[in-house]
């Protein structure tokens, strides 16, 4: 069959509503998890810490190692660039602030939140895609258990409170790292690299990153269990619910930092 | 909720669409207490697409359903709540939680409805209903060390933790040998005889429904053929019963115009 002038019009119209259905589903699994967290206990479905504490423990403590030694790699990718690059213009010392801003207001929030999409926000959408694909989730409303509060509200709060710390742990070992090569390309110590850094950053450089970490945090769960939630098609459906998982919160988080950065350095 | 007397399930003219697609055309049904209804019919005939209606998993495009005379798809969510504590679901593939032990599973709905009952005191209910589906042993064992028989008995086992007043099973046979599918059946009877329940089963296993059915509505491309007794639906001279019952294939006409038709209209 032949393809019709409006077929190209129809399939960018069904793509739109696919798309803003997409957006409500998020938007109302947010409102959801946040009525539970705070107003849950009210209609005897609380969120329980027990499972805020195991996902604070999956998204956080699991991810600690690999955050840690891509930071320092990074911080030394830093070092290496900039030394180069300002070495041309004779400015080698302003490397320190170079590093320091750029590390804390844009690298530590966005290298973790990618990390923590493809190890975490993966993992959410598949271990919903394959519960909702068995019917564990059925089973779970029907047993009374809400799923948004029994499988979203935990793993956003866990989100919420641990991506903002690994970007504080990234941002301390990028310094670190960016320090140990740097350091005697400018004749200075560690030590006094260090305590330089520390002079030259404002709180404000930190919560721009915290911020925006914050953020990158609710898009990560929020696609992960929509994703999740929304998976047919067997195994091969919570496969392609996964890759699509990290590939949206990817996006995502690079669109959100480009619009904060446009508006936090204006 | 229901007076003494009054069905447990009632089903007025439901219907439900998928899209374009009408899965089940006015539906009118009632489940009377402590009888165990076999809702019966071959692959896509709806019977699926009722139970999830029945369990409030989905809404009803038209039509009323109430189950202890709440209607549920209009109940609020705290309404819902309570008609869902006094209910019991065993689903086709057991739908353990496969994070949890057999026994977390067996517990995880007393757990969230009786804040007031010790760890002990749970422990010792979820391995009571353990042992009456025959799994004693197993309580800390994880669902995937379990046979498919083992899974559907856990299931059931957290099912009536609750000591529900009504329970539905979603295929109870499927995918098991004969002889643990007879066992399950008579695990049904027993559950009915034992502690008075209303027992709803969907199913297309013949045998089965025919051992365990007080009554059976077959179902057929979304329509009700006929509610009745086992012998009644037995005797039935409907074609269409006749057809399911004696195994007989249905006559396949391929319309090539309507096919390409169905095919355009599925891709728009």
């Amino acid at each position: 069959m032949s393809a019709t002038p409006g077929q190209p019009l129809a399939a960018l119209g069904r793509a739109t509503v696919q798309s803003v259905a997409g957006f409500g589903y998020a938007g109302m699994l947010l409102a959801e998890s946040l009525w539970f967290t705070f107003w849950g206990w009210r209609r005897g479905q609380p969120v329980r810490l027990s499972a805020i504490v195991a996902e604070m423990r999956r998204v956080g403590a699991d991810a600690l190692p690999i955050v840690c030694l891509l930071s320092f790699t990074i911080g030394i990718m830093l070092g290496i660039q900039f030394i180069a690059a300002l070495k041309e213009f004779g400015a080698q010392s302003q490397v320190i602030v170079a590093v320091a801003k750029s590390v804390t207001r844009e690298f530590g929030a966005l290298i973790t939140a990618i990390l923590v999409a493809g190890r975490s926000g993966s993992a959410l959408a598949a271990r919903i895609g394959s519960m909702t694909v068995s019917q564990e989730v059925d089973a779970l409303a029907v047993i009374g258990i809400e799923p948004v509060r029994y499988l979203v509200a935990p793993a956003l709060i866990a989100m919420l409170i641990m991506l903002p710390v690994l970007t504080i742990f990234a941002d301390a070992v990028a310094i670190l790292g960016a320090a140990l090569y740097s350091a005697p390309a400018l004749n200075v110590t560690p030590q006094a690299y260090v305590m330089q850094t520390l002079s030259l950053l404002s709180p404000g450089d930190l919560w721009q990153g915290i911020g925006k970490s914050a953020v990158f945090a609710v898009l990560i769960t929020l696609i992960g269990c929509s994703t999740g939630f929304s998976v047919t098609g067997g195994a091969e459906g919570v496969g392609r619910a996964t890759t699509r998982a990290v590939v949206l919160s990817i996006c995502y988080i690079i669109i959100a930092d480009m619009i904060f950065s446009y508006f936090l350095n204006r | 909720m229901n007076d003494a007397g009054s069905p447990l399930i009632e089903v007025q003219g439901l219907e439900a669409w998928y899209g374009k697609r009408r899965i089940l055309h006015d539906i009118d049904f009632r489940v009377d207490a402590g009888e165990i209804r076999v809702i019966m019919g071959g692959s896509g005939s709806g019977k699926s697409t009722l139970l999830r209606h029945l369990l409030g998993l989905h809404q009803p495009t038209r039509g009323c359903i109430r189950v202890f005379g709440v209607d549920i798809a209009r109940a609020g969510p705290r309404e819902l709540q309570k008609v869902r504590r006094r209910l019991g679901v065993s689903f086709q593939g057991g739908a353990l939680l496969t994070s949890l032990t057999v026994g977390e599973n067996v517990a995880l709905p007393l757990r969230e409805h009786h804040a007031d009952l010790s760890e002990n005191q749970i422990r010792i209910m979820s391995r009571m209903k353990l042992e009456v589906v025959n799994l004693g042993g197993f309580h800390d064992l994880m669902p995937s060390q379990l046979s498919g028989g083992m899974v559907k008995r856990a299931a059931l086992a957290r099912a009536i933790v609750m000591d529900p007043q009504l329970l539905f099973f979603d295929e109870p046979s499927a995918g098991l040998d004969p002889v643990v599918s007879a066992e399950l059946d008579e695990l049904i009877l027993r559950l009915r005889d034992a502690l008075r329940m209303t027992i709803v089963v969907v199913t297309h296993e013949l045998e089965s429904a025919f051992k365990i059915a007080d009554t059976i509505t077959v179902l057929d491309e979304g329509r009700v053929l006929m509610t009745d007794t086992v012998d009644a639906v037995r005797r039935s001279d409907n074609e269409r019963i006749q057809d399911l019952l004696n195994r007989r294939p249905r006559e396949v006409v391929v319309d090539a115009d309507a096919y390409l038709r169905r095919l355009t209209e599925e891709e728009a």
